[in-house]
């Protein structure tokens, strides 16, 4: 006897069986002559530079870490969206309580500047005076301060 | 379906497995052929193009030629990519995304695997999509990939609470997570869509429509996330980041992730539609009902499905023709500033309505 959760592994084994099955099939019709140029990691036609296995912006953890939380808590509301009518108006407080507490935790992090993520700071050009000798040599180079100011107004 | 199988063959495993291939070959393929070449044209007379007109009738064979051309390609894994992760990404991707079609009743007579936790199991299968794309852009061992795939990661689980939460104040009107279910109490005309407050009568209807209203806007916003659809495509911003978490697959592993995009485009607009929009049913009673021919029923529910779903596809097409891309605090903020509060505030005042 099949369950319909048998069926839905089933759904998977297909899945993965079309996709084998499609990439090999191809496999016998696409040509295959690798050069060292076309194996080489894409970098725009430069040669790669250093580790792509880079430090990572550790915003990504804490989003994935309050996900978690989140996600977690949200599964637990799940049962009790089923079933609160049974218990009428007490059963929906207990979850509304549940749900505001889950709403308080989402302030703190808030607060806390979690839900913050790096803006782009917007540097406006400095405009420099530069003054040059007859021979091209850079004598002196003193900042125009009116200009960078009417820029920075602007921005 | 899957009964008459049965009969037909007498062997049940035969039987779920062909039910099982069905929405692939009869429905996925044929779709992602159409929508490839729905999308082209439909950003080309937005731009004031022709799009593709060489191949077949006014180039109706484009995505064929398209899929011949793909098939022949070179399959290109690099060097230093990390072999077996850079092969399984791809099964992965696929995988989850197909599962999903288990859940999602087609018409009346055809769902892949009618479960009680259909919706629930809907939002927890897809996260394997995530899984798949991460280990693809890590496989890779290319900075475009893995920029592209953290992103994506970072994004699709942000916006997963929100849908999450939406689905759970309409889980509080419905009483059931079945999506099968869910279709079936809006049976009838329009006015019983859950959009419009669901099937029951009575002034609690009236007060559900402004927060339904809201919370399809809320599922609709993060479906086209969790998709990473234009104006939230920046894990595969094309001016920024090459092509995203498969710069690096080439020949049919890019097709299998192609294939993956274009069947989640279709999987969370029928999930909207189902869940909002009737699903399969009519929203103005069957011409087989009144025929009085039966088999005609389930083809009608048929044609609604795909109709909805095919809307809420042009739909997304249209927003990615209009709306630019956001910057990736701007959506970060978008989620969880103003998604998921509005989300929880709705999803409150949804559980005190439907106690009334």
């Amino acid at each position: 006897m099949l369950t319909e959760f048998g069926k839905i592994f089933i759904f998977l084994l297909l899945a993965i069986f079309f996709v084998i099955v499609a990439v090999l099939f191809s496999k016998f019709i696409r040509p295959a002559r690798p050069t060292k140029e076309k194996l080489l990691t894409y970098e725009c036609g430069e040669n790669p530079e250093g580790s792509p296995w880079i430090k990572f912006n550790i915003r990504f953890y804490v989003v994935a870490l309050i996900f978690l939380i989140f996600d977690v808590e949200v599964v637990l509301l799940f049962p009790w969206a089923l079933s609160y009518k049974e218990f009428g108006l007490p059963g929906f407080l207990v979850g509304a309580i549940f749900l505001i507490v889950l709403g308080l935790g989402m302030a703190y992090e808030w607060r806390k500047g979690d839900l913050e993520w790096a803006r782009p700071v917007i540097q406006p050009p400095v405009l420099k005076k530069q003054t040059y000798s007859k021979d091209g040599i850079l004598v002196s180079e003193e900042k125009a301060k009116e200009s960078s100011a009417v820029l920075q107004d602007q921005v | 379906m899957y009964n008459l199988l049965n009969n037909l063959i007498g062997n049940e495993y035969v039987a779920a497995v062909i039910a099982a291939a069905l929405p692939l070959f009869v429905f996925i393929l044929p779709f992602a052929l159409a929508a490839v070449l729905l999308e082209r044209k439909v950003s080309a007379f937005m731009q004031d193009r022709l799009g593709p007109n060489r191949t077949g009738y006014r180039g109706l064979l484009q995505t064929v030629a398209d899929i011949l051309k793909l098939i022949q390609k070179e399959d290109i894994t690099a060097t230093d990519a990390d072999k077996k992760l850079f092969n399984l990404a791809p099964v992965l991707v696929f995988a989850g995304c197909y599962a999903a079609f288990a859940a999602i009743p087609f018409s009346g007579a055809y769902i892949g695997a009618d479960i009680d936790l259909g919706m629930f199991f809907i939002v927890a299968i897809s996260s394997l999509v995530v899984a798949g794309i991460l280990m693809g852009g890590w496989a890779s061992n290319n900075k475009y990939s893995l920029i592209g795939a953290m992103r994506s990661a970072a994004q699709m689980i942000s916006y997963e609470i929100p849908t999450a939460l939406v689905i759970l104040s309409l889980v509080l009107v419905t009483g059931t997570l079945s999506l099968h279910q869910i279709s079936e109490q809006q049976t009838a005309y329009f006015w019983n869509w859950n959009i419009l407050g669901g099937a029951g009568l009575g002034f609690s209807k009236l007060l559900l429509i402004p927060f339904m209203i809201v919370g399809f806007i809320i599922i609709y916003i993060s479906s086209l996330a969790e998709v990473n659809r234009t104006p939230f495509d920046i894990p595969e911003a094309e001016s920024e980041l090459v092509a995203g978490f498969h710069t690096e697959y080439s020949g049919m592993k890019f097709a299998m992730f192609f294939l993956a995009e274009y069947a989640n485009m279709f999987a969370v607009s029928s999930v909207v539609a189902a869940l909002f929009f009737g699903g399969y049913q009519s929203p103005f009673g069957y011409l087989g009902n009144t025929l009085g021919i039966s088999w005609l029923v389930p083809l009608e529910q048929f044609f609604w499905f795909t109709a909805k779903g095919m809307f809420f596809v042009l739909v997304q097409m249209w927003l990615r023709w209009t709306l630019p891309r956001l910057r990736v605090d701007q959506l970060m903020t978008v989620c969880w500033k103003y998604l998921i509060p509005y989300a929880f505030v709705n999803l409150i005042i949804v559980g005190l309505i439907t106690l009334l």
